[in-house]
């Protein structure tokens, strides 16, 4: 399965468009790492813990999408667009979308 | 007099420990930035959609770079004061200049040990994504990765 956010993939041809695929995840650290990182409000700097949160729920939403163009019958999602969401302290939501094709190689 | 030490000297002292803290980490950071940009000149990011024309590309994938970054407490109160007269926040322009580039950094390192050399279509996204004291901001750049 073909991810990219381009609308055309180099040395590919779009034959057929079976419309939109979205994956979304709403995720959260435990508390624990919260307050490491309310600790770490007071320097400044990289929250690792909330990077990693957010890289894995990005992977997640991104694995979900694919998954959905796969059920259309589509094997690449073009044009992906990622939104990010801050639902409460500590919780935030992910959604990749795209356009679920059909590519056959030039 | 107990209660004095607890209300002034705590918020002191965190601005104190914000300030020289937050400083030192900043400084390494940028060092480290500085140095990592000029590892990975090689690897091109453009924001155009198409493949220029003569570069061999058979191949594409999804690369991002994502990073959170968190203001200090020295940058969040001096904020508070600047929002009274207005004016540019330079702690922030630093914090968002230096996330953006991280992120950037990390396309970079995804896309080449993926064996490319070239990212095009590359987008930034920023999100605020905790605290309404303490600014944390999320940068997130994708794009994609082509090579032969």
């Amino acid at each position: 399965m073909l991810v990219s956010n381009l609308e055309m993939v180099p040395g590919h041809r779009v034959s057929r468009h079976l419309g939109l695929a979205q994956g979304s995840t709403v995720r959260a650290k435990h508390a624990g790492k919260d307050i490491l990182a309310g600790f770490k409000n007071i320097v400044g700097g990289e929250l690792k813990a909330y990077t990693e949160l957010m890289q894995e729920a990005r992977n997640e939403a991104v694995e979900r999408m694919k998954l959905e163009a796969k059920s259309m019958g589509g094997n690449a999602v073009l044009n992906v667009r990622f939104v990010s969401t801050s639902i409460t302290m500590g919780a935030a939501e992910i959604l990749a979308y795209g356009s679920a094709v059909v590519i056959d190689p030039l | 007099m107990f209660e004095l030490i607890v209300n002034v000297g705590l918020p002191l002292a965190l601005l104190l420990i914000g300030y020289f803290a937050g400083r030192m980490l900043e400084k390494r950071h940028y060092a480290s930035i500085r140095l990592r940009e000029t590892q990975l000149r090689g690897v091109l990011a453009l924001t155009t959609r198409f493949v220029p024309s003569g570069v061999q590309s058979s191949n594409c994938a999804l690369v991002t770079g994502s990073v959170v970054v968190s203001s200090d407490y020295f940058k969040t109160f001096v904020a508070g004061f600047r929002n009274i007269f207005g004016g540019r926040f330079r702690g922030y322009e630093t914090l968002l200049d230096r996330a953006r580039r991280e992120a950037l950094l990390r396309l970079k390192l995804e896309a080449k040990t993926k064996g490319s050399e070239l990212v095009i279509g590359v987008r930034y996204q920023t999100t605020q994504i905790s605290g309404s004291q303490t600014p944390s901001m999320e940068v997130m750049a994708y794009g994609t990765a082509v090579w032969p």
